[in-house]
């Protein structure tokens, strides 16, 4: 079996004196979307800011695609070629969406064709070209965040609840784009609190629990069983 | 999942207010200058008010422009900052001191030549310590106001104590290039030539600044930076070498604004850096942290309002500005054009 594009050994974080991360392990294969489940405050966000670097990990090993990425500063991880989406977006609102596109371009210029696969996935940026991303509806702010990570190839992207508190239409472009995106060869780990959008996304996921992972398997296995389901996180997904 | 129906948005035309709304504190500088029309009797007075407004804004905005992208940029609260004004101010008169040939002679393009010698000197000197400042002073205490506050104080103290170890205690009165001496006389106005240097020079200052943080990938860096400099680092970027490069960059420009404060007012001391930084932080506060188009026409208003009170009612310019910070806080409490959010 080939070497997964990333794999989290035994990861500790602490932010301040709380203990939020204790010894998660974690794999996602290469080409694959991963997702990461689990019920509010178990430490799926905070997982993702540590791979990025932004909460420093103070046990434990994260390679990327065999490279030990664990004390990298976040430069260097996203350079390595990890894209990132956090939870709020972190769409910078005083630049247009076009300045925000050009920034997330950091090796050069942006890549007409790499641009046009991007608008086609969310066209209404192609609309908004000009205007102030501060002005973007939450959808299309959300669309920016992930076609920021989009406009340049990389090997991992880590996406953080891209459907919250969308509407219906939204969400399903997303989902569109996000299948894109693998099928593009990328590898994703997502963290997401819609079931219905892991099942219909997701190849492999993760159940995390008090900052451990607590089950790990195949996507449909965990969306086939609701009792499954029922005892990692607290509630029947079938119902929703 | 269920096929859901494409998302096409449509282009809303935004009210009128909503429109206006950004471009309501480019406005109140002109207004500023009718009211100040109507409140002083001869058009003669008015206009050399506003030009002296204008030049005092202009030197206050490029001391400020620096300190307002490194509280932004870097939520670094520098109360040092005033060291840079100090040293820029010693470091481009003694250049000028130097070149007293040049400045004495009777032509303007040696006088200026003089001038742009001596505003490098300062610019490279203050750039220097800004540099040695961030490493020393800053670089401990990202991310600790309080101890922000205590170091910079103290690393200005030291600034001052070193420039009166360097150039002696007592105050340096200086005489300004022979050519930029006397005011020219325009519609009965007599209009200071030096104040006249000061606008054009603050004015070269702010369109070059906006060339840089609007039209350079640098600059994109720099805005993004002051809004979210975490997802700036996780795209890439190594925002701390950008911090130093901006902090740099803001203790030449505090450097500059130096040398010209000090040949406005003609004498230099080592406190006049600290003197000036109440003025400083008004602006600031009131453009908005991070914000150099607030921080402009912020240095604008609080220059004019001076002048314009200090003629009308003498005993009022000091505490004129105090009231223009807190109409302004009133009316928007993050400042006129804010840039970060509050922390």
């Amino acid at each position: 079996m080939s070497e997964p594009m990333l794999r989290l050994e035994g990861v500790f974080t602490n932010i301040a004196q709380y203990h939020i991360l204790r010894g998660v392990d974690l794999e996602v294969p290469r080409g694959r979307v991963s997702m990461l489940l689990g019920r509010n405050g178990v430490g799926k966000t905070t997982t993702l800011r540590t791979v990025i670097g932004h909460w420093r990990a103070h046990g434990g090993r994260i390679t990327l695609d065999g490279q030990d990425i664990t004390a990298m500063p976040t430069p260097a991880i996203a350079r390595a070629g990890v894209g990132f989406v956090p939870e709020d977006m972190g769409i910078f609102a005083d630049l247009t969406v076009e300045e925000n596109m050009v920034l997330a371009a950091v090796s050069g210029p942006i890549d007409s064709a790499r641009l046009d696969w991007v608008f086609s996935a969310f066209p209404p940026l192609k609309t908004f070209w000009k205007s102030a991303a501060g002005n973007l509806s939450g959808g299309q702010k959300q669309m920016l965040s992930i076609a920021r990570a989009m406009i340049e190839k990389r090997r991992l992207y880590l996406i953080d609840e891209p459907t919250k508190g969308l509407a219906p239409a939204i969400v399903a472009t997303m989902a569109r784009a996000l299948r894109e995106l693998k099928a593009d060869g990328a590898s994703i780990l997502l963290v997401e609190q819609n079931f219905a959008v892991a099942k219909a996304l997701g190849d492999t996921a993760s159940v995390m629990d008090d900052g451990r992972v607590v089950w790990s398997g195949a996507m449909a296995e965990l969306g086939r069983d609701a009792d499954l389901q029922e005892r990692l996180m607290g509630l029947s997904m079938e119902a929703r | 999942m269920t096929q859901a129906p494409d998302h096409a948005p449509k282009m809303a035309r935004a009210s009128l207010a909503h429109r206006v709304a950004p471009w309501l504190p480019l406005a109140l500088v002109p207004v500023l200058a009718v009211l100040g029309l109507a409140a002083i009797p001869s058009l003669s007075s008015w206009l050399t008010l506003t030009i002296s407004g204008l030049a005092m804004g202009m030197m206050i905005f490029i001391m400020a422009s620096g300190l307002t992208l490194v509280f932004g940029l870097m939520d670094v609260i520098n109360f040092g900052h005033g060291a840079f004004v100090s040293v820029g101010a010693f470091v481009g008169v003694t250049v000028l001191l130097m070149l007293g040939p040049m400045t004495g002679a009777p032509s303007l393009a040696l006088n200026l030549a003089a001038l742009l010698v001596a505003v490098i000197g300062a610019m490279l000197a203050t750039g220097l310590m800004g540099w040695a400042f961030e490493r020393a002073i800053v670089r401990p205490v990202y991310g600790h106001h309080l101890k922000q506050i205590l170091v910079t104080m103290g690393g200005l103290i030291v600034a001052e104590q070193l420039i009166i170890v360097l150039w002696g205690p007592e105050e340096i009165y200086i005489a300004r290039p022979e050519a930029l001496k006397g005011a020219i006389t325009f519609a009965g106005a007599a209009l200071e030539k030096y104040r006249l240097v000061a606008v054009a020079v603050g004015l070269a200052v702010f369109l070059a600044m906006r060339l840089v943080l609007r039209r350079t990938r640098i600059g994109l860096i720099v805005r993004a930076g002051v809004q979210n400099g975490e997802m700036v680092q996780a795209l890439g970027y190594r925002l701390r070498l950008v911090f130093v490069g901006v902090f740099m960059a803001g203790s030449a420009l505090a450097g500059l604004g130096g040398v010209m404060w000090g040949l406005y007012q003609e004498v230099i001391t080592a406190q006049m850096g600290n003197q000036a930084m109440i003025l400083i932080f008004i602006v600031v506060i009131i453009g908005g942290l991070g914000s150099v188009e607030g921080c402009f026409i912020g240095a604008l208003l609080v220059g004019l309002l001076q002048n314009y009170v200090a003629f009308l009612e003498p005993k009022a310019a000091l505490i004129s500005n105090i009231g223009l910070m807190v109409a302004i806080l009133m009316w928007r409490p993050m400042g006129m054009i804010p840039v970060v959010k509050a922390k």
